[in-house]
């Protein structure tokens, strides 16, 4: 977001003096006509949209797009607030209701039970997945050969691009009931096992894929981490006698510890999001008891039982919750040094 | 270890100096000591076992897609070593179809969609990476904002069948077709080109279109390239748009197929029939639906794959 003035000034006016006619408020003296880098008070608005135009027109797509499928549905958030149904009254004409919705949506167990759930995944997942890209980068960083890491590189990032559908029925296959490793402990006279419709595993099954398909491409922050470190440190602590455990403990986590402290925050104040394509596509094989989380029981109550009013509470709970703990995160990271997702 | 053992060997002249014990690797910064070899051997096992957990399940449903009924039925489901090759399941599967019209629809879907969201963010990168433009500041928290908030799922979803996208292709593409972090990238890429490319061509004429199209898209093919990949993984992958707003089976992308013919273990529309009369093993037929959604992405992937940390990077640390 440099603020460089990067137009050449005279190239600008010149561009800029076949535009408006309000030109001529606009040039502050002899030769130095004004460019974009220096907004004066004197360039008027009128001037620099006339000049900018070509810009602003190639920025309106996307901007058009963002603010009628991301701003506009803002509107629709009212309906928590409203007895909505879009078969017999509209968004405007429903009537307002107070918190009832948010009061429905307390009394459901099924809210509360899948909150715990959420609440727990997130946390077996900072447990069981967090740090594995670290130790995969560590692992990786050592490797001597080029050609060795980029190989491992190149086949650790590509589950990522794969659907979670894919990787779902790629887990089923291996094992699920008809598994090949159900089928394999079979062939050798053991009990088959379905591991994939078993909900006392479920949270370590999803963790598992989920090590599967991201924690290479995790890998790739770390890294960049890894090699940005002064390599002289580590010559320099060697000299001093430190040994390889040492100079991971001193020189190596040190600098790795800010991406570390980022993505924390970013994974608390990200505690209620938890996989929702992938726990939605194996929710009806585990049953909702063990599977549903936040997400999945928007979806269920207000897509699946088109309850709008009470699913569209739930996730107005779900924003100004997952507001709260980023902002508590930040702060932790604050307390222990560290930069966290914006600045003090 | 060994360091310490050779500074220590006996010096004199006659003695030649022992050899090493193994030959030191050159690579190796001298300051550092050579590893063990037990250490050496569970580094080398630990990175086998990760590349063989991500390479064995594909191996064995690309396997079990080309094998026929009878190297099923003697390996008792899935076939790791392939005895018969056989493309059966993928003729049949493609010779007109529920699978066939499922993956045009995705192959459509992507490149339509791939097209227009690369499009839209390079434009909007551009317009968004000239120092001290009109508006650019405002235009840019527009964007940021979306990154840390979103409406949520149901007022999109009322949104989006609001406005009668439900139904249509549409609704797949352009409720996200643009995504801020792509943006980010490619604007933090344009803003590294060196400015006296873009000041003499704009001194020698030329306006904004011409600077984008003649001066950066040509020095930022490798940014859009990953972007444009990032954008088309996405539309090829997605399967949950196509669940809420397309209630047509024969609508449906590749993805929906194969959540229907294997997460849900029922045969879609039009595929009943074939499985059951046509003598293909189903197993052979699920593993080939497989096979088809992960196939453009294994064709893309190398082309890109080595421009991934610069294009990761750029957009994270520039932002």
């Amino acid at each position: 977001m440099a603020k460089r003035a990067r137009g050449a000034p005279a190239a600008r006016g010149a561009l800029a003096a076949r535009g408006a006619p309000a030109d001529r408020s606009a040039p502050p003296g002899p030769g130095t006509p004004p460019s974009r880098g220096t907004p004066t008070a004197r360039t008027g608005w009128w001037h620099r949209l006339r000049r900018d135009r070509t810009l602003l027109l190639m920025v309106a797509p996307a901007v058009g797009l963002l603010l009628l499928f991301t701003y506009v549905p803002l509107l629709w958030t009212t309906v928590a607030f409203k007895d909505y149904d879009p078969f017999t009254q509209g968004l405007w004409t429903s009537p307002w209701v107070g918190l009832d919705n948010f009061g429905l949506l307390f009394e459901d167990s099924r809210f509360w039970d899948a909150f715990a759930n959420t609440l727990s995944i997130t946390f077996i997942q900072l447990v069981l997945f967090f740090p594995v890209p670290i130790a995969l980068a560590l692992l990786l960083n050592s490797v001597l050969s080029d050609k060795v890491r980029g190989l491992v590189q190149s086949i650790l990032y590509l589950p990522h691009f794969f659907s979670w559908v894919l990787v779902i029925t790629i887990f089923q296959q291996m094992l699920g009931g008809a598994g090949l490793l159900a089928q394999q402990l079979r062939a050798h006279g053991h009990e088959g096992f379905d591991l994939m419709t078993d909900p006392g595993v479920f949270k370590f099954l999803i963790t598992a894929q989920l090590v599967w398909k991201d924690a290479g491409w995790g890998v790739i922050v770390f890294l960049a981490a890894l090699s940005a470190v002064n390599q002289d440190l580590y010559e320099a602590a060697a000299v001093d006698g430190a040994n390889r455990r040492r100079r991971m403990w001193h020189v190596t986590l040190p600098a790795l510890r800010p991406v570390v402290a980022l993505l924390l925050v970013l994974r608390v104040g990200d505690s209620l999001t938890v996989g929702f394509e992938q726990i939605l596509l194996q929710r009806d094989a585990v049953g909702p008891g063990a599977s549903e989380v936040f997400d999945t029981y928007v979806w269920w109550v207000g897509i699946a039982n088109t309850d709008y009013g009470i699913a569209a509470a739930g996730g107005l709970i779900k924003g100004a919750f997952s507001l709260v703990l980023v902002l508590i995160a930040n702060k932790v990271a604050h307390m222990l040094g560290e930069q966290g997702v914006y600045r003090k | 270890m060994t360091v310490t053992e050779r500074t220590a060997a006996p010096t004199g002249p006659a003695a030649p100096p022992p050899p090493p014990r193994r030959r030191r690797d050159e690579r190796r910064p001298v300051w550092e000591e050579e590893p063990g070899r037990v250490g050496q051997g569970l580094k080398g096992a630990t990175l086998a076992g990760v590349c063989l957990a991500i390479l064995g399940p594909l191996w064995v449903v690309i396997v079990t897609s080309l094998s026929d009924q009878r190297t099923i039925t003697d390996a008792g489901g899935l076939v790791i070593v392939p005895k018969t090759i056989t493309f059966r399941a993928y003729t049949e599967l493609l010779s007109g179809g529920t699978v066939t019209r499922a993956t045009l629809v995705s192959l459509g879907l992507t490149a339509v969609g791939t097209v227009i969201s690369t499009v839209v963010s390079v434009l909007c990168a551009y317009g968004l990476s000239r120092p001290g433009s009109f508006l650019h500041r405002p235009i840019l928290m527009v964007l940021l904002v979306t990154m840390f908030f979103n409406a949520g799922l149901i007022p999109t979803y009322l949104l989006v069948t609001g406005v009668g996208l439900e139904g249509s292709y549409w609704s797949m593409i352009l409720p996200g077709a643009v995504s801020v972090f792509n943006v980010l990238v490619l604007r933090a890429f344009f803003q590294n080109i060196a400015p006296e490319l873009i000041d003499s061509a704009r001194i020698d004429g030329a306006g904004d279109w011409r600077i984008l199209f003649r001066i950066v898209l040509p020095l930022s093919k490798a940014v859009i390239a990953v972007v444009s990949l990032f954008y088309a993984v996405g539309y090829w992958s997605q399967w949950f748009n196509a669940m809420l707003y397309l209630n047509d089976q024969d609508k449906w992308p590749l993805q929906m197929i194969l959540r229907q013919l294997v997460i849900k273990q029922q045969a879609p529309q039009g595929m009943s029939q074939m499985i059951s009369t046509q003598q293909i093993p189903g197993l052979a037929v699920q593993m080939a639906v497989m096979v088809l959604a992960l196939i453009p992405v294994a064709v893309l992937y190398p082309f890109v794959q080595k421009h991934f940390t610069k294009g990761m990077l750029t957009g994270a640390v520039k932002g």
